[in-house]
């Protein structure tokens, strides 16, 4: 299957499970039921028509599914995600690379628990050059830090965050990013940072942990991926060459 | 109650570098080695499916798990000491082949100068050079004793490599040629040439073409395919414990390797040792391994720590600066650098080796007249192509944003057009930097873990300036459009990945009141104890360690086998020494 089909199947797969919502007539309850429920369908998604004029295929990404994030998490870290890494002339962003589904399955893990961390007391703040310090796991660092990103938007602009222009929410990222908002727990440049490490990862790991879609992080950044040898032009000058993900060693 | 099991001649303390290559010279004698590894064993083709950034290179695939243990840090006896609880500054290695399997392969002989520092700079300067508190020493070796060894070393590696024009005298030329030139290497080496300057090829333990060992080991060249360090080869052509000495030592039928067994005393008696206490971690179960000869080959860190906690030797007090267990804790400095960014240049980035680049040793050492500098010392100055991977590498020019569109734009943009040229500088000893046992943080077993009292001092911000600047002039000359140069030190940061080049804690000397090992690593205080690694030095030169680890493991196995002939006893002359009254 060629990359440009992958991809489409993959967006094709995300517009079925919009138009079961849609015909299924699910509500959303409390306070933010239209907000949550716009954004899960997407509205203003600009692959809608790309997607409907894409013929029916069999094909499934079964990755494209939340192990971790509840759905309002996962629409906050999409948001987020985007404007740290937005789509632009070079290629698609974070949204279309499936970033926020990365950092998903990655939190169900042992990065989210911090298995091969050292998570023993006593806990006290240290110094700047001592390290992170804090007794969150990733796991608590995102419920926390999401929840605030939230909460800043609603009280600041009354819209959930992924309802926001670009550049409210670029407002609220940057209180963040400066460690301006105060966090149980952690500095909100801490979170802020760590958001921004696992959106690079989810933009350029392989494919292979659920982002990276169709290897169009490595295609922007000139990245072959995996090849077994460079013998050939390690001497010669700047060479491009088609990328190659590691399931590219197992048959099929 | 520890199981006992049967003596064995000699129990190794850590598989890696240090290990590999003792167990494979001892074997060969015929002396029965046990080899005791806490990590797991490994092989070459585990890494057949291992170009992955996020698992190794990320999430630390390969080191030793924190949440077992870690280490604590202050910056100064006056601070908290704190555990690092996430991988920063430095990478331990665990695991069969140790740090050896998943380092870079960069391979460097130190200068004459660095093992006779505190003598050659008082003969040249004068005492004075020397601040009070900078604890410098003479190795209790020189450059042309040591120099069979590094030979020996290399040999069995299959180290490529060119002369270097400013480094000591060779035996014997590289077993392998140099590595290639990529274009920005040739772009670094027509630069430095034009500024008069002493540009080589860097030694490489990746192998540049096909090579046969003396010991019949076979390996094939480097492939350049750009996951070397924090990686296992899955060519061998990496010089790798696991592809050289340990199959040697295994074929001789005398070496028995037990992964997963995690050593917690060395068992002392009287003024001798005895064997060790381990814990096979897959049962919890608790064994004894008597031993005629103990060997500690593990990492720095764990080498200070078995001593400390087995009692053995005389912790170093920093309040007297007496003792010799923890002492003369040092670094590598490495702020000092430049990035070049080019508008209509493109670079093949993406591709390297571990070991791949171009050196200039112009300002190493005491190559150059430090009469007028207010620092000792220096570092080489490398242009390297590792192979740069997408995750970690993302380069902007300074006031450039840290994400958002700009970054994204800038970062693409320069991925494959930017270039550094960094400084490696050498790291002294001071009396305040040291290692001993935190009162507070424990490892899984309940024992202390080590804590590392270390800062950088007014030397080392001195030599990243002058360091910068010369990484600068260089970039510069290469053409670079746009340079960001790193000037500032700053306090030593646990967090920043800085290099995994740790030193000291039980190092070599001529003088038992001032050192822990002797020139073989063997204990002043116990005749049946050698301590091998970078945990000699007694400071650190400008350089990757490894080439001098492997050097000093040659050494050492020859002092094992010659203490096995003479049965028992010192095998060096202690000598009062005169640098310290």
């Amino acid at each position: 299957m060629s990359t440009k089909d992958e991809k489409n199947s993959l967006l094709e797969k995300r517009s079925s499970r919009r138009k079961f919502l849609k015909n299924s007539g699910l509500t959303v309850g409390g306070l933010i039921a239209g907000g949550a429920l716009g954004s899960l369908l997407g509205d203003n998604e600009s692959t809608k028509t790309e997607v409907q004029s894409t013929p029916q295929k069999t094909f499934e990404n079964p990755n494209v599914a939340l192990m971790y994030f509840t759905p309002e998490q996962y629409r906050i870290t999409e948001a987020a995600t985007e404007r740290i890494f937005p789509k632009d002339h070079n290629g698609p962003g974070a949204k279309e690379l499936l970033v926020a589904y990365y950092i998903d399955h990655q939190l169900a893990g042992g990065w989210g628990t911090g298995t091969k961390e050292y998570t023993s007391g006593p806990f006290y703040p240290g110094e700047p050059t001592q390290g992170y310090q804090g007794c969150l796991n990733r796991q608590q660092i995102f419920e926390i830090g999401l929840k605030a990103i939230q909460d800043l938007s609603l009280k600041t602009y009354e819209n959930p965050f992924e309802k926001l222009s670009e550049e409210e929410q670029d407002a609220i990222l940057t209180e963040f990013a400066e460690g301006k908002v105060e966090l149980v727990g952690m500095k909100s440049d801490y979170f802020f940072g760590v958001l921004r490490s696992a959106t690079l990862e989810g933009a350029y790991a392989d494919p292979l942990y659920g982002g990276n879609a169709g290897m169009e992080g490595w295609k922007m950044k000139n990245f072959p991926g995996h090849q077994t040898s460079f013998l050939n032009i390690i001497e010669k000058e700047f060479t491009k060459i088609e990328p190659q993900a590691l399931n590219s060693q197992h048959s099929h | 109650m520890a199981k006992k099991l049967p003596k064995t001649d000699v129990v190794i303390i850590g598989v890696g570098w240090a290990g590999g290559i003792i167990a494979s010279e001892l074997t060969k004698k015929g002396l029965k080695v046990v080899g005791l590894e806490r990590g797991k064993d490994r092989k070459t083709e585990d890494y057949f499916m291992a170009h992955d950034e996020l698992r190794y290179a990320i999430r630390h695939e390969m080191m030793q798990d924190l949440s077992k243990e870690t280490i604590t840090f202050r910056n100064n006896e006056k601070m908290r000491a704190l555990p690092m609880r996430q991988y920063g500054s430095f990478l331990l290695g665990v695991g069969v082949g140790g740090a050896g399997t998943h380092w870079n392969g960069q391979n460097f002989r130190f200068l004459p100068y660095d093992f006779e520092m505190r003598s050659k700079t008082i003969e040249r300067y004068g005492e004075d050079k020397i601040p009070a508190d900078m604890t410098i020493q003479d190795w209790g070796i020189t450059y042309d004793e040591i120099e069979p060894y590094y030979d020996q070393y290399e040999k069995m590696a299959g180290i490529s490599g060119e002369d270097n024009p400013l480094g000591g005298p060779r035996s014997n030329p590289f077993p392998t040629g140099p590595m290639k030139k990529t274009q920005a290497m040739q772009l670094f080496d027509k630069a430095t040439k034009n500024m008069g300057l002493h540009p080589y090829v860097q030694p490489s333990a990746n192998l540049s073409e096909n090579y046969t060992n003396p010991d019949g080991i076979s390996r094939v060249a480097c492939q350049y395919c750009g996951f070397c360090e924090r990686f296992g080869c899955e060519y061998g052509s990496k010089a790798d414990p696991l592809v050289t000495v340990i199959p040697v030592a295994k074929q001789t039928g005398n070496f028995e390797v037990r992964p997963h067994s995690e050593v917690r005393r060395i068992l002392k008696d009287g003024d001798k040792v005895t064997g060790v206490v381990y814990v096979d971690m897959n049962t919890g179960e608790e064994f004894e391994q008597p031993a005629d000869v103990v060997v500690l080959t593990g990492y720095v860190f764990t080498n200070v720590r078995l001593l400390l906690l087995s009692g053995i030797g005389r912790p170093y007090d920093p309040a007297t600066g007496t003792g010799v267990i923890g002492k003369n804790y040092a670094y590598q400095i490495r702020k000092g650098r430049a990035t070049g960014f080019f508008d209509e240049q493109k670079f093949n980035n993406f591709a390297g080796a571990g070991g791949l680049g171009m050196i200039v040793d112009d300002y190493n050492g005491d190559n150059f007249d430090h009469t007028d500098l207010d620092f000792i010392h220096g570092g080489m100055i490398i242009l390297g192509q590792t192979g740069l991977r997408p995750i970690a590498n993302n380069q902007i020019p300074s006031g450039t944003p840290t994400w958002g569109k700009e970054f994204k734009e800038a970062s693409l943009k320069y991925t494959n057009a930017a270039l550094t040229v960094s400084g490696e500088g050498a790291s002294m000893a001071y009396k305040q930097h040291f290692l001993d046992l935190d009162p507070v943080y424990k490892d899984s077993f309940g024992d202390p873990l080590v804590r590392i009292t270390f800062d950088f001092e007014e030397q080392d911000r001195k030599l990243t300036e002058f360091l910068a600047d010369k990484c600068e002039a260089i970039l510069k000359e290469m053409g670079a459009d746009h340079i960001d140069t790193s000037r500032e030190l700053g306090p030593y940061n646990v967090a920043e990945y800085q290099s995994t080049h740790n030193t000291g804690g039980v190092i070599m000397g001529a003088d038992p009141e001032t050192s822990a090992v002797n020139s073989y690593l063997q204990m002043w205080d116990v005749d049946n104890l050698f301590v091998v690694g970078a945990s000699a030095f007694p400071q650190n030169a400008g350089y990757n360690p490894t080439g001098t680890v492997g050097a000093l493991s040659y050494r050492a196995a020859e002092g094992i086998i010659k203490f096995f002939e003479n049965n028992g006893g010192q095998l060096v002359e202690a000598k009062k020494d005169k640098q310290h009254v």
